[in-house]
């Protein structure tokens, strides 16, 4: 041996070395315990949490087991705040395949080694930071004396603005509290967990793919339609496992940007916050599990699995 | 042809501007004179908030409790992360499957199921709010990306580079140390980074696990729901924008020479 070690360390290190099951042991102890005690226990701590009831006299939460929250969690206005934030995922996800779509084609397909990393990077990189800032910077934008206010009176379209926001349903005062300006910044908060699943089901397309149907005398929509979309479809259902589910929990965009009504996250919220109700707001949490549950179904079916 | 590759082309300029104009405006905003509105363009420019912000005790105060929260989460979330990825690689084990799904579930959950999650078994074990519970939180979710990291590099690590180590003579602590950790290294780091800025601007999780105490993204949403300083508010998100970039670059560039290492 060229360098000396301390022979208690070898020691430890041989014995592991011969005792594998021992050595499994001393390495999952600490993350099992972590993971699926506390993460797996809290997540278990929800379920019970949301069989106990806010007692209404006192304020206090009444820890006998009852089906009283769940009963009044299946009421019409819980439920319509459900079915909103559903259709606003729905419409979400749409979007951000619309848009995401031609950028993953032109990654996959057309740039160049150098140009794909830039734009990996760039994909990158919203996805992992500032969340909050991001959400922020569309107030600035947004607002009734902000940028696009700004922009459109430029253009002598005043009007033009003026009349998108008077459309009942997405209109209002100004876009930073209306339903088009929430939409807008939701799919640019998650568009990014769109590009790269549908990026890597392209790449996986071989181009003899697409040059076959060329040649065979295919115009470039009829190859789309027919070849690409087909095989890029795992991975559009990989991501939009992403932009519905974060959807479907958001509150802080619903805070920030839009008219204010409610949504599932929001109502989580203030219902262990404001209203003090965490049993009720531990029975709402379950509402998008439950949907996530049934989306996942899904999503594995059209392969969503193999393509994330 | 000619006509349909530009159009992509317009398509994929316009998703890419669509993902970054807008922080642009957060840095315009930040060197604004305008104090109440969001008028644009800025009726001037000046650097005088970065020093009101810097003065303000709350705002130094939440700076310092997100970096040692990102700090003290980094650090739980490698140990856990690379423990888990050590016991994953070539061993077999009932509940693997599982393990690894817990292991993913705290981030492709909505953060509002950790949350609540979290706050509800908190409330139940009557355990205070404090520095920990932040960081308990943290931690569960940034166990992901350092698990993820290692895990990647291991499976690329050939067993036969630790055979021939035995071979030559190592032994198993040698190995360990002059094979194996020099492989992980920059996985380590790259999980690292990636896990500091995940907790540096994490704001879902840590409003349900935090009481009293204000991190820096707190602080920034706090302003927000009730519009107070915007201009201090301004210089504080483009403060946060940096100081996540950096440790998010740095992870991209060491990964990157990881893969052209390989």
């Amino acid at each position: 041996m060229t360098t000396p070690e301390k022979p208690t360390i070898q020691r430890i290190a041989t014995a592991l070395y011969r005792r594998p099951r021992l050595r499994l042991a001393l390495l999952l102890g600490v993350p099992l315990l972590w993971m699926v005690g506390v993460y797996g226990g809290s997540i278990a701590s929800l379920l019970v949490q949301s069989f106990f009831k806010l007692d209404s006299f006192s304020g206090t939460v009444d820890r006998s087991l009852t089906l009283d929250t769940w009963r009044d969690l299946f009421t019409g206005a819980n439920m319509s705040v459900a079915a909103r934030t559903i259709g606003m995922a729905a419409s979400v996800t749409i979007a951000s395949v619309v848009i995401a779509f031609p950028l993953a084609y032109y990654m996959a397909r057309y740039a160049s080694r150098r140009t794909k990393a830039v734009l990996v990077m760039a994909v990158l990189v919203p996805l992992w930071s500032s969340y909050l800032v991001r959400v922020y910077s569309w107030k600035l934008i947004l607002s009734a004396d902000g940028i696009v206010s700004w922009f459109f009176g430029r253009l002598g379209l005043s009007g033009l603005l003026d009349a998108i926001l008077g459309l009942p349903g997405i209109g209002g005062p100004s876009l930073s509290v209306s339903f088009l300006g929430q939409f807008l910044v939701f799919v640019y908060i998650w568009l990014p967990y769109m590009v790269l699943p549908i990026q890597a089901a392209l790449e996986r397309v071989p181009r003899s793919f697409l040059e076959a149907s060329a040649d065979l005398g295919a115009r470039p929509a009829t190859t789309f339609r027919k070849v690409a979309w087909p095989l890029a479809i795992p991975g559009v259902a990989a991501g939009s496992i992403f932009t519905f589910s974060l959807t479907l929990g958001d509150y802080i965009i619903p805070t920030v940007i839009g008219d204010s009504s409610p949504f599932i996250g929001l109502a989580i919220y203030s219902y262990q916050g404001v209203a003090g109700n965490l049993p009720l707001a531990a029975a709402f949490a379950f509402v998008p599990i439950a949907v996530m549950g049934l989306y996942l179904v899904g999503a594995k079916r059209l392969g969503a699995f193999e393509a994330l | 042809m000619r006509t349909k590759g530009w159009g992509l082309k317009a398509a994929a300029l316009g998703a890419i501007l669509y993902l970054h104009v807008p922080i642009v405006f957060v840095f315009l905003y930040a060197f604004t004179t305008e104090e109440a509105s969001f008028r644009f363009p800025p009726p001037g420019l000046t650097t005088r908030w970065f020093a009101v912000a810097w003065a303000n005790a709350d705002i130094r105060a939440a700076l310092g409790l997100s970096l040692r929260v990102a700090f003290v989460s980094m650090i739980v979330a490698l140990i856990l992360g690379t423990l888990t990825a050590g016991a994953v690689w070539r061993t077999k084990f009932f509940g693997r499957e599982t393990l690894s799904l817990f292991i993913i579930l705290p981030i492709a959950l909505p953060g509002i199921i950790t949350g609540i999650a979290l706050r509800s078994a908190i409330n139940l074990v009557d355990l205070p709010f404090s520095f920990w519970t932040i960081v308990i939180g943290h931690a569960t979710f940034c166990v992901a990306v350092a698990y993820n990291n290692v895990i990647a590099r291991l499976r690329r690590t050939s067993p036969s580079l630790i055979e021939a180590s035995m071979d030559l003579g190592a032994r198993g602590w040698q190995t360990f140390r002059h094979v194996l950790l020099p492989q992980m290294s920059s996985a380590l780091v790259t999980g690292g980074m990636l896990a500091f800025a995940l907790s540096f601007d994490e704001i879902i999780v840590t409003t349900f696990t935090a009481g009293n105490q204000q991190t820096l993204p707190i602080w920034i949403f706090s302003s927000l729901v009730r519009p107070r300083n915007r201009p201090v508010t301004n210089v504080v998100a483009l403060v946060v924008v940096v100081l996540t970039f950096v440790p998010i670059a740095l992870a991209q560039r060491f990964s990157r020479r990881a893969e052209e290492a390989t």
